[in-house]
């Protein structure tokens, strides 16, 4: 089993509503991104026999009517009509092209089933559960959005599997009335999995557990979260300003904040 | 080897390291509870030249903020140009042109060479070996003028561009390149590694000094040479290939010996890998342009991503948080020597001051860059 994969299933055990429907959601958007990929193909194929039809179009055109070369934005009359036969003359060849490279694909996704899919966008709040993100696109493959009190399990979890905490941080979503806590999580022994856990509180009352008994690398960045927005970390032994001065009564990383 | 403290000590005093002591090589401020010679414990007290990059990212643009990168470590100045521009870079979809990667990783990777070689000189200078360093600084000026000749500073580089870099390499620059490659060759082997690598003091001070355990390196967070040097072999030049490091060969220096002579040994053969690195990168040079077209307001979508580059004291991490406006909307500096020095509480209790100083020396701290 793929790290990814082991990784996702551990982190599943935190939510298990997403667990139970997990294995049919899988196997739907592996569906769907089958054909997506297809559809893919067949409208890159259909592209490239128009792009063909209407060059050779131009060519015999261009024959035809030698003076309309200099205006290639408007396409004369023989070349739209000669455009519009080649491509119902291609239109079955488009077809059959793309149903015979459908037939590779399914053998490529074959072997790499293994690897999850990647999660659609919810619509509307983000429920609680484990996302699977496009690495080539956000430089992590696991996105975990968890209840604040679920974040020492996550902690515990993956502190289990072997990752090690790479930053603790926070962002403070002023309009929805919240912070976020951001936990980012990477592995040193040679597997590519990262994973970020993340959790939202009020900023009324903002406070998460420490995970800092866990991770001790977590004591810093906690305390430096602390001072910057103002999140308590329940338990954390030393809760001090480390960046500020010791008298510093402000968290300059708030929207709202003026110096 | 440190010697663990026999019974519990009756009387303690503080001692006070720093901010301002030459062994800190910046602001850094430790908090010693000493037994006589012993340290009880360390706690290292930062936020001296604390200032506050991640709010100004918040009030600038995209492009506003890339002056700062370089002042946060001065020393590898480049990785963090990279390590930004490859933040945004993912967040806005953009394509870098193969010789901007090309270039990228020539310039990185002598900047990379100087930071080791400043570091070998300071940290002998610790130790109390004061010639090394103009050895050291002989060698370490030739990149200077290198990096000025294509980047116009010496130090605070802001080379990289999103989408390329601001300015193609001569012909002139790929020659100096090529004769400082023979140059440090032929140097490496006798003033620095007859000179002081093979030096039994050097030896003496280093051996079995400040073990730090993979475990330790795990629970911190630990990366670059300090995680290399307790025998994880884990680069992100390898583990997590970037730029055109994955057409490149090079080895990943690693010692298992988890002391501080590791850690020394580490970054020494990097000093060579490095060089292997730019040799290939300069005879693979290919043509065309060095900067993509970006448009001149860069608006990404809202989208929240994460970027990683091995700079030379470790992974230094980006997390860009956009909202569709022109700035980052939340921009999170993960940088390297944070981590590292967090763990020097937890080794050094037990030791011996003057083996807790040559300890420190050798997580090689830049102080701007813990504080940012």
């Amino acid at each position: 089993m793929s790290i990814l994969r082991e990784t996702k299933w551990a982190l599943l055990e935190l939510f298990p509503e997403q667990k139970a429907g997990e294995a049919d959601a899988e196997k739907a958007a592996r569906e769907k991104a089958k054909a997506d990929a297809l559809a893919k193909i067949e409208a890159e194929a259909k592209a490239k026999a128009e792009a063909e039809a209407k060059a050779k179009a131009k060519s015999e055109g261009k024959e035809g009517e030698a003076a309309s070369s200099d205006s290639p934005k408007k396409p004369s009359k023989v070349q739209e009509t000669a455009a519009e036969s080649a491509s119902v003359d291609l239109a079955a060849k488009v077809k059959g092209e793309a149903a015979k490279q459908a037939a590779p694909v399914e053998e490529i996704e074959e072997p790499e089933s293994d690897e999850p899919p990647i999660s659609l966008e919810p619509e509307g709040a983000r429920p609680y559960g484990v996302m699977v993100r496009s690495y080539a696109a956000r430089g992590y493959h696991l996105d975990v959005f968890c209840a604040p009190d679920q974040v020492v399990a996550a902690a515990e979890l993956l502190d289990g599997a072997g990752f090690s905490l790479e930053a603790v941080t926070g962002v403070d979503w002023i309009k929805e009335e919240q912070l976020e806590v951001v936990y980012d999580y990477n592995r040193t022994d040679g597997q590519l999995c990262r994973v970020a856990v993340r959790t939202r509180v009020p900023r009324s009352a903002p406070e998460v557990p420490t995970v800092s008994h866990i991770f001790s690398g977590a004591n810093w960045h906690e305390r430096e979260t602390h001072e910057f927005f103002g999140i308590v970390f329940q338990g954390h032994p030393y809760l001090v300003p480390l960046l500020l001065p010791e008298d510093a009564d402000f968290h300059p990383l708030l929207k709202d904040f003026t110096p | 080897m440190t010697v663990p403290i026999q019974c519990a000590p009756d009387e303690t005093f503080v001692l006070n390291l720093g901010p301002q002591h030459p062994a800190t090589h910046g602001v850094l401020r430790v908090k010693l509870t000493m037994d006589g010679e012993y340290v009880v414990k360390a706690e290292p007290v930062l936020g001296y030249i604390h200032r506050m990059h991640e709010k100004m990212a918040e009030s600038g643009t995209f492009a506003q903020f890339m002056g700062n990168t370089p002042r946060m470590d001065y020393l590898s100045a480049l990785s963090y140009n990279q390590g930004y521009v490859m933040a945004v870079e993912r967040a806005a979809g953009i394509q870098v042109p193969e010789r901007a990667e090309y270039i990228r990783t020539i310039t990185v990777e002598l900047n990379r060479i100087s930071s080791h070689l400043l570091w070998f000189g300071a940290f002998v200078l610790d130790l109390g070996g004061f010639t090394p360093l103009l050895y050291a600084f002989d060698d370490r000026e030739k990149i200077l003028d290198l990096l000025e000749h294509v980047t116009g500073s010496r130090l605070t580089y802001c080379y990289y561009r999103f989408g390329g870099v601001y300015n193609d390499i001569d012909d002139d620059f790929i020659t100096g390149t090529r004769a400082f490659i023979k140059r440090l060759r032929s140097r490496l082997p006798s003033q620095y590694h007859d000179l002081v690598t093979g030096n039994i003091i050097l030896i003496k001070r280093l051996k079995d000094i400040g073990i730090i355990s993979q475990e330790i390196c795990r629970k911190y967070g630990a990366t670059g040479p300090v995680l290399r040097g307790s025998g994880i072999k884990y680069d992100v030049r390898r583990n997590e290939p970037y730029s055109i490091y994955p057409e490149l060969k090079f080895d990943i220096p690693c010692y298992k010996e988890c002391d501080s002579m590791a850690r020394y040994m580490v970054r020494m053969d990097e000093i060579e890998q490095s060089l292997r690195i730019i040799e290939q990168a300069l005879d693979k040079l290919p043509g065309g342009p060095v900067q993509a077209k970006v448009p001149k307001t860069l608006k990404p979508a809202a989208v929240d991503c994460y970027a990683n580059v091995e700079a030379a004291r470790g992974s230094f991490g980006c997390r860009l948080v956009c909202d569709g406006d022109k700035g980052p909307y939340r921009l999170k500096l993960r940088s390297p020597t944070y981590s590292n020095l967090s763990l020097f509480g937890e080794v050094a209790e037990g030791m011996l001051l003057a083996d807790a100083l040559a300890f420190m020396g050798s997580l090689d701290l830049v102080i701007p860059e813990i504080d940012r």
